[in-house]
C-alpha cells in the first residue's frame, strides 16, 4: 500500500505542473501586455509602464516567469485584485461556502443516485426501473440553469407563499437549510449518471458467481445486494464520485449565482462582471487544484477499499 | 428481411466451414418486398433504429430545432434584431394572442427571441461536437495504433486536461479572449472536451488493433494507412458517434451557461443563456421571459441525448 501511495502522489505532480503551465501560458504568454491592457484607452506614462513591466517580470523568459508564478502559488499568493487585495484573502471567507455546497450536493448525489439505481436493478426490467431509467434521462437533460430557477420559482416561492417554509428562497441566512435546493440542482445531472452507474454495476453484479454462492447458501436478500454485491460494485461509484468533484466545482458558479450564495463560485462570476481578469485567474487556479488534491485523495481511498491494492 | 442475412457465399457450392458445401438456399417465399440493400451494420442499425420511438422522437424533435436554427423566419414573422419591434410600453406582459411567449424587460416579443435563439445553440453544439470528434478522434487513432512514445505523450496530455473541470477552463479562455463570438464559444469548449473524446477513441482503438483480422491484414503487409482507415476505424468509430451526439446536449447547455454568465455571447446576438440572463432580475414576477427560452434549451439538450442513447442501443451488438 505505502507503495501504491507514493507512486499516486508521484503522479499527482506533473499533473499540477501540467495544469498549472497551461493556465500560466493561456494567461501571460497572449500577444500584448497586462500592463498596457490595465491602462485603458489612454495609455499608460512610460515610467508607471516600466514599473508595471518590472512588477509582472514582462521582460523574462517566459519558463523564468513560469518559475516565478509557480513559486507564488506554493506560498499561496494567487494574485491581486486591482484594487490590491490579495485574491487568497477574498477567498478565505467564500471557501467554506462552497465546500458546504459541495458537499451537500456529493451527499444528496450518493443518496439519491445510488438509491435510485439500487431500485431501478432490483425491478430490472419492470415498470419501476422504465421510471428510473426516464427521471435520470430528465435529469441529465435539464441543465442546472433551469432546474435552479425553475426550483427555486416552485419551492422556494410558491411553497413558502403556500405556508411551507422549507427551503429559502435565496442565500444562507437560514443556515444549513439553504443549501438543500442549491445542493440538489448542482447535483442533478450527477445523479443520474451515478444512478444509471448503480443499476449497471449491480446488474452485472447479481450475475456474479459469488453472488449466486451467497444466494444459494440461504443468504437474506438484503444480505446478498447490501453486502456481497453493493460492496464489489463499490469502485467504480468512488471513482465517478471523484471525477465528478470537477463538475461539481465548475457548476458552483451558476448554482451559487441563481441561489445567491456567497461562495467562491458567485466570487468569479462577480469578477466576469467586474472585469476583474486576476481575480477569475487565480480563484480558477485554486479551484483546480483543490481539484487535483481531491482526486488524489479518492485515489487514495481506493487502497483503503480494494484489497488488491492494499496488498500489493 | 431473414432472406437479407443469408451470409454471402451460401448456395453457391463452395465449402462451408465444414468442408461439405452449404445447402442450396431454399427459393424466397413471396412476402413483403425485400430490402434493396444488403444487411451490414448499418442497414441493420437503421431498420432497427426506425422502430424506437426514443429515436423518431429525438429525430423528430432534434429535426425541428434544425430547421428553427436554418429558417427561423418559418416560425416567425418578428425579427429580434430589429429594434423598433420591441415596445418598451408593453414590457414584460404575460402570454398572449400577439406574444405567445409574453413580453421580455425591453418589450420584445419572447417567441420571436427563443425562436431566433435557436441558431447560435445549434451551431455551438454541433460545431464542438463535429471539432471534438475530429481532434480526440484522430488523435485516438493516433496513439492507439501507433501506442509506445506517441500514446504515453499523448495521454500524459490529457491527463492535465482532465485536470481543469470544463466549466473553468472554459471561463478562463473565454475571460482572456472576450470576442463574444460564437467561434470563439466553440473552439474554447473543443480545446476543453477533445481529451475525452480521445479516451474514448484510444481504448477502442487499442481493442480492434487486438483482434485477428487486423493481425491478418498486418500478415498480409497491408500499409499502415490501410490498416487504421479500412480495419481499425470502421470498427472503432461507434463509440465516438454516440459521445459525439450526447455531446452536443453538453455543449448547448455549455453555452447557455457561459452566455448566462457573461462570457458567452454577447448582445446583440441572441442567445438562451443571454435571455436567461436578462429575465433573471424581475424573474418572480414575471416567469415567462425566462421559463421559455428554457424550456427549448431544455428540449435541444433532451434530443441530443435521447439521440445519443438511441444511436448506442441500435449499434450495439444484439444477441440474436
Amino acid at each position: 500500500m505505502g507503495r501504491y501511495v507514493v507512486r499516486r502522489l508521484i503522479q499527482a505532480i506533473p499533473v499540477v505542473l501540467g495544469a498549472t503551465l497551461l493556465i500560466h501560458a493561456v494567461v501571460f504568454a497572449l500577444p500584448g501586455s497586462p500592463a498596457v491592457a490595465r491602462a485603458g484607452a489612454d495609455g499608460l506614462p512610460p515610467g508607471a509602464a516600466a514599473l508595471l513591466r518590472e512588477h509582472y517580470r514582462l521582460g523574462e523568459p517566459f519558463l523564468v516567469q513560469y518559475g516565478h508564478y509557480l513559486a507564488g502559488l506554493f506560498r499561496g499568493d494567487l494574485g491581486v485584485t486591482f484594487a490590491g487585495v490579495p485574491v487568497a484573502d477574498l477567498m478565505a471567507g467564500r471557501f467554506q461556502v462552497t465546500v458546504n455546497l459541495v458537499v451537500t450536493a456529493l451527499v444528496v448525489e450518493a443518496v439519491a443516485g445510488v438509491g435510485l439505481g439500487l431500485y431501478g436493478a432490483l425491478r430490472y426490467g419492470g415498470a419501476q426501473d422504465a421510471l428510473v431509467l426516464g427521471v435520470t434521462l430528465v435529469l441529465i437533460s435539464v441543465p442546472a440553469l433551469v432546474t435552479g430557477f425553475v426550483l427555486q420559482l416552485l419551492l422556494g416561492v410558491r411553497l413558502r407563499q403556500a405556508g411551507v417554509g422549507l427551503f429559502p428562497v435565496a442565500g444562507i441566512a437560514e443556515g444549513w437549510r439553504g443549501y438543500l435546493l442549491p445542493g440538489f440542482v448542482l447535483a442533478a445531472s450527477s445523479i443520474a449518471y451515478l444512478a444509471r452507474l448503480t443499476r449497471a454495476g449491480l446488474l452485472e453484479a447479481l450475475r456474479a458467481g459469488y453472488i449466486r454462492t451467497a444466494v444459494a447458501k440461504g443468504l437474506s436478500r438484503r444480505r446478498v445486494v447490501g453486502l456481497h454485491a453493493l460492496r464489489n460494485m463499490l469502485i467504480p461509484l468512488i471513482t465517478y464520485l471523484g471525477a465528478d468533484l470537477g463538475t461539481l466545482m465548475g457548476g458552483t458558479v451558476i448554482t451559487e449565482t441563481i441561489f445567491n450564495l456567497p461562495g467562491v463560485g458567485r466570487q468569479l462570476a462577480d469578477s466576469i462582471h467586474l472585469r476583474e481578469q486576476p481575480v477569475i485567474v487565480g480563484t480558477v487556479t485554486f479551484l483546480v487544484l483543490v481539484y487535483i488534491l481531491a482526486n488524489l485523495v479518492v485515489d487514495l481511498l481506493y487502497a483503503v477499499l480494494d484489497p488488491r491494492i492494499r496488498h500489493e | 428481411m431473414s432472406d437479407a442475412r443469408v451470409p454471402a457465399g451460401r448456395g453457391d457450392g463452395f465449402p462451408g466451414p465444414s468442408g461439405r458445401p452449404w445447402p442450396p438456399v431454399p427459393p424466397v417465399p413471396p412476402g413483403p418486398p425485400a430490402p434493396s440493400r444488403p444487411a451490414s451494420l448499418g442497414n441493420d442499425a437503421w431498420n432497427d433504429l426506425r422502430r424506437r420511438p426514443l429515436f423518431t422522437g429525438s429525430a423528430f424533435l432534434m429535426g425541428i430545432f434544425l430547421v428553427m436554427s436554418v429558417f427561423p423566419q418559418l416560425f416567425t414573422s418578428v425579427d429580434p434584431y430589429d429594434a423598433t419591434t420591441c415596445v418598451l410600453a408593453e414590457a414584460r406582459q404575460g402570454m398572449s394572442e400577439f406574444h405567445w411567449f409574453g413580453t421580455d424587460n425591453l418589450g420584445c416579443d419572447v417567441y420571436a427571441r427563443t425562436v431566433h435563439g435557436a441558431r447560435n445553440s445549434v451551431v455551438v453544439g454541433g460545431a464542438t461536437a463535429v471539432l471534438t470528434a475530429l481532434a480526440g478522434g484522430s488523435l485516438g487513432l493516433v496513439a492507439g495504433f501507433r501506442g509506445g512514445a506517441t500514446d504515453t505523450l499523448l495521454s500524459r496530455l490529457t491527463e492535465v486536461f482532465f485536470a481543469i473541470p470544463a466549466v473553468l477552463g472554459a471561463l478562463l479562455l473565454l475571460t482572456i479572449f472576450r470576442t463574444g463570438e460564437v467561434w470563439t464559444v466553440v473552439a474554447a469548449l473543443a480545446v476543453l472536451a477533445w481529451p475525452m473524446t480521445f479516451r474514448i477513441t484510444r481504448v477502442e482503438v487499442i481493442t480492434v488493433r487486438a483482434q485477428e483480422y487486423v493481425v491478418a491484414a498486418e500478415a498480409l503487409g497491408a500499409s499502415a494507412a490501410r490498416i487504421m482507415f479500412r480495419h481499425i476505424l470502421p470498427n472503432a468509430v461507434t463509440p465516438v458517434i454516440v459521445i459525439s451526439t450526447v455531446n452536443v446536449g453538453g455543449f448547448v447547455a455549455a453555452e447557455a451557461g457561459l452566455s448566462f454568465l457573461g462570457v458567452g455571447l454577447r448582445p446583440p446576438d441572441v442567445s438562451w443563456g443571454l435571455m436567461i440572463a436578462d429575465a433573471r432580475g424581475r424573474f418572480l414576477e414575471a416567469p415567462e421571459p425566462l421559463l421559455f427560452p428554457a424550456l427549448f434549451l431544455s428540449l435541444t439538450v433532451l434530443a441530443a441525448i435521447m439521440l445519443g442513447e438511441a444511436v448506442r442501443d441500435a449499434l450495439a451488438p444484439k444477441p440474436r
